[in-house]
């Protein structure tokens, strides 16, 4: 009963804070709506003894990867309303039109893998972590050697594409009140 | 009882609320906010198949797709701030320069 409760309103309150982040017109409110929606879905991995994920998910997702997106935007003008419009309506229904079928085909996809084997199936009275940890570091080592290759690859990326001309002016506007201040 | 259909039917609805900011944003900055949201979609869809059928891999393959979320926020964030400084807006728009 009380995972029937949980579920439910974990996935209201998730549904309805991706819905803001889509529909929403001001960057930082669908920022913040973003965070408040990845904790929720690590409530989903608690619910279903993922405990390692749900953790990682807080700490990469809720921490890492939000304040980054936190502190890029302070070189972006938040304040104001994101402005869009669709110019072409052919191409939008086109692709509503395929995802709505791609979304047939995610949902029917059970109906195909009725006989599944477990590759590496769950063993009683053993924690979870201490499951992934086994399983990651025998059978996943190279890939997570190549996932930790691939962070730092990225690290370096972000740092030198982030940190070129740090010192001089962000756009046209500051450049014009600098000089403006100058002149006087 | 929860069962693995709720769950799947929820990773459906998820996805599909990204893939509709993916076709209706033209800000680059939401772009990126959906591509967040369609892999967490997929990450519920892989820990819930994992817990059903007993089996760890589905959580191995969401870790590393957390992993990939992390990097390629990294290195699109720096793209953004780049193209930001050299052209004032990170609209979609921006970047049709050969527009036929």
């Amino acid at each position: 009963m009380y995972e029937v409760i949980a579920f439910y309103l974990f996935a209201a309150l998730t549904i309805a804070m991706f819905t803001i982040v889509v529909m929403s017109k001001n960057a930082l409110y669908a920022m913040s709506a973003l965070a408040g929606g990845m904790i929720f879905i690590s409530g989903f991995f608690f619910l279903l003894d993922a405990e390692f994920l749900g953790v990682v998910q807080i700490v990469v997702y809720s921490g890492a990867i939000m304040a980054l997106y936190a502190f890029g935007m302070m070189f972006f003008d938040t304040t104001r309303d994101v402005s869009e419009k669709m110019r072409s309506k052919k191409i939008a229904y086109t692709l509503f039109v395929l995802s709505a079928a791609l979304i047939v085909i995610i949902l029917c996809a059970p109906l195909a893998s009725s006989s599944v084997q477990a590759n590496f199936p769950t063993v009683e009275h053993v924690g979870n972590v201490q499951m992934i940890g086994l399983v990651l570091f025998t059978k996943y080592l190279i890939p997570f050697e190549l996932a930790a290759i691939m962070l730092l690859v990225a690290m370096i990326a972000g740092i030198v594409l982030a940190s070129k001309k740090m010192d001089e002016h962000l756009n046209i506007e500051d450049e014009e009140l600098g000089n403006v201040k100058e002149s006087r | 009882m929860i069962g693995l259909t709720h769950y799947l039917v929820l990773t459906g609805i998820l996805f599909s609320i990204g893939l509709v900011g993916v076709m209706r944003r033209t800000n680059l900055l939401m772009l990126f906010f959906s591509t967040e949201i369609l892999l967490n979609a997929v990450n519920i869809g892989f820990v819930a198949v994992s817990k059903f059928y007993g089996d760890l891999s589905g959580q191995m393959f969401a870790f590393f797709i957390i992993a990939v979320a992390a990097s390629e926020v990294a290195v699109g964030l720096g793209l953004l701030i780049l193209w930001y400084k050299r052209n004032g807006s990170v609209d979609l728009n921006s970047l049709q320069m050969m527009r036929g």
